[in-house]
């Protein structure tokens, strides 16, 4: 993990592409989910965005707005049949929704890591930790299994947990969640890979244990380089860590900005909204939260002519139900609304909320 | 006597005790289970009676010194001599019971290893291979599932012949479908869990993922179904001796026949039955005891 060799040990990465090019070049990808006999199902559609070499990019939106299943359809783990998915995801100029299972097989863990969501079950319980970690080594890097655990009470003391030579031998019900995420991040970590892909990393952690993951993930993808792709619904967890920042909505992108901007003058209602419903240090005691009306269930779908947030949204004017916004450039971010908030306002919601 | 300054919280005994699996958690809830206990000192003292069956028995096996002692008018019963009494055969009650125990433990044990490692195998090759061999093998156990387990064992037993080797095949054969099935259904099972999709996200090889992650979690299941399966076969073995389909020497003690052959003086002296059905249930109930325990030791949800 000390050094970054990664270019010289890589066999895949064939042609080096042009300096200007994104790491992960993501465009109009779609999923949609098809059961026999009923009809389709659409979870993600239009979602076009970049990751450049060491950048981070936070992918925003409540409980089935499409986070998820836009990294799975990334790190093609969404099973086989049932589910279709468009688009193109270009990782290195190479398509990896086209790419043979072996040849993505050989990128996933190597080029491209993912720690998710739920330490207690991400976890294999019947075998130790050390050995956990040595597999990956092992199959990636060529290393014997001698040398992949030596590598991984290395990993495990990079990560922050003490007394890593005798956690080694330990399995997984014996460590704390926190722990588990770190050992996650270790696995993740092992092969240095160029991006890391983090599935809502700490959700299943109390609040405390939180910080100090999201502090963890932060020193060590600074440290090593990585591009990172953070999914949560937690703005502020953004916030801390995210260059860039895609709000997504019911399986579309809604606002993308750069963190700044967004979080200074959020211009899409669902954003604002988002916004203004994290509890604010600086607001006057007693003062209740501002939540968005609804819940995502009240969501329309996007290619009936309306809005998908128009039931919920205090912005909401005309247009809204009788056409589809599109995601339009707004001087430094896209945006798809019809309506948008002004500048600096942090009422998100407007009416609607109040 | 010193007292150690720091103890670690988890793994109070040291590095050596740092590596807790399931199966040494499984060993602790197993020694606290009565059900355990019970079944494992059943099991043990048929495992030690079956071993030292030379040195315990009180005379030669079918030595057939006291014939006269059994007639179809008189039977001998318990004496100080004969602490069982005579056997159908004139041969000493005790010490047919101890050298019948024999027969039991290795054909029921050989039989369900039989078993479990060809339906094992069945299992594994159709959960992780899946796809159009998962549903060949499975059609196949199928077909074997449909025969009644008994009546298949009888069939192969007949066919192949009066032995002890037959009775093992035939039985074990019969197991093939249970422990096929089990293993395949786990596997399955285990293959939608988080930490398999966790290791697909890590590239690992399919064969990786097979061996180290699916199959070492869906075994449980499986031993488990060949403790109890333990109970069966040795009864099974008995159907068929009984059927008159085993051992065909009949200086072999074995408990089933010995039961067939109290019948024709069943009414002057029942014991010549009933002692060895008495071996029979006990052995069994001792299996069943010990899986049914050991079941609940490796079962998830009975943790913590």
């Amino acid at each position: 993990m000390t050094t970054r060799s990664t270019m010289q040990e890589d066999p895949t990465a064939g042609s080096e592409p042009p300096r200007t090019d994104p790491l992960l070049r993501v465009r109009d990808l779609s999923v949609t989910f098809q059961r026999r006999g009923q009809e389709a199902t659409a979870a993600v559609s239009e979602v076009s965005f970049d990751v450049r070499s060491g950048q981070h990019v936070g992918l925003v939106g409540e409980s089935g707005s499409g986070k998820s299943v836009t990294s799975l359809a990334i790190m093609g783990l969404l099973p086989d049949r049932g589910v279709r998915v468009g688009g193109t995801v270009e990782y290195e100029g190479r398509d990896l929704l086209a790419m043979k299972a072996a040849d993505k097989n050989a990128i996933r863990g190597r080029q491209i890591a993912m720690v998710f969501q739920d330490p207690m079950t991400s976890l294999n319980p019947v075998i130790n930790v050390g050995l956990q970690i040595a597999e990956v080594i092992e199959r990636h890097r060529d290393k014997s299994r001698g040398e992949a655990t030596e590598m991984a009470v290395d990993l495990l003391h990079r990560v922050g947990i003490p007394d890593a030579d005798r956690r080694v031998h330990e399995y997984p019900h014996q460590l704390s969640g926190g722990m588990r995420q770190r050992v996650l991040i270790a696995i993740a970590l092992a092969c240095e890979p160029r991006l890391l892909i983090a599935d809502e990393p700490t959700t299943a952690l109390d609040v405390t244990i939180q910080a100090q993951i999201l502090e963890l993930l932060k020193e060590l993808v600074a440290d090593t380089g990585t591009a990172l792709i953070l999914i949560t619904h937690d703005l502020g967890v953004v916030a801390g860590l995210c260059d860039e920042v895609h709000v997504m909505y019911s399986g579309r992108v809604v606002e993308s900005a750069a963190r700044r901007p967004l979080f200074a003058s959020p211009r899409h209602p669902y954003t604002g909204g988002l916004l203004a419903s994290i509890p604010r240090l600086d607001s006057p005691r007693g003062e209740p939260l501002q939540p968005i009306p609804g819940s995502p269930t009240d969501t329309l779908p996007w290619d009936e002519g309306n809005c998908a947030f128009a039931p919920r949204c205090g912005n909401r004017i005309e247009r809204c139900t009788e056409d589809t916004p599109r995601l339009q450039d707004a001087g430094e971010r896209s945006l798809r609304c019809f309506n948008p908030l002004h500048g600096g306002s942090r009422q998100g919601t407007g009416d609607g909320a109040r | 006597m010193t007292v150690p300054l720091t103890v670690s919280p988890i793994a109070p005994g040291g590095v050596e005790e740092a590596g807790e699996s399931l199966w040494h958690g499984a060993w602790k809830r197993l020694r606290r289970s009565p059900m355990a206990i019970i079944g494992a000192t059943i099991v043990l003292l048929f495992v030690l009676v079956a071993v030292l069956a030379p040195v315990l028995a009180p005379y030669e096996p079918a030595s057939s010194e006291w014939t006269s002692l059994s007639t179809p008018t008189f039977v001998q019963g318990p004496t100080s001599e004969h602490l069982l009494g005579i056997d159908r055969w004139g041969s000493d009650m005790l010490t047919q019971l101890l050298f019948g125990a024999r027969q039991s433990l290795i054909i029921g044990v050989v039989s369900t290893l039989i078993g479990l490692f060809a339906g094992a195998a069945l299992g594994a090759l159709a959960g992780g291979l899946g796809g159009w061999v998962d549903t060949v093998v499975m059609r196949f156990v199928d077909i074997m599932l449909s025969i009644p387990s008994l009546l298949l064992a009888i069939s192969i037993a007949a066919a192949l012949g009066k032995s002890s080797y037959a009775l093992m095949i035939a039985i074990g054969v019969a197991q093939v479908p249970i422990f096929a099935r089990l293993l395949r259904g786990s596997m399955l099972s285990q293959s939608k869990s988080d930490y398999v999709l966790a290791a697909n996200a890590l590239g690992l090889r399919r064969r990786t993922i097979i061996m180290n992650h699916v199959l070492p979690n869906s075994l449980g299941p499986t031993i488990v179904q060949a403790t109890l399966n333990l109970a069966t076969a040795i009864i099974e073995v008995a159907a068929l001796s009984f059927l008159g389909l085993g051992q065909s020497d009949p200086a072999v003690a074995e408990w089933g026949r010995m039961i067939v052959s109290g019948q024709d003086r069943f009414l002057i002296a029942p014991w010549l039955s009933f002692y060895p059905g008495i071996c029979i249930a006990v052995t069994a109930l001792g299996f069943t005891l010990f899986g049914e325990a050991l079941r609940e030791a490796l079962d998830p949800k009975q943790r913590r």
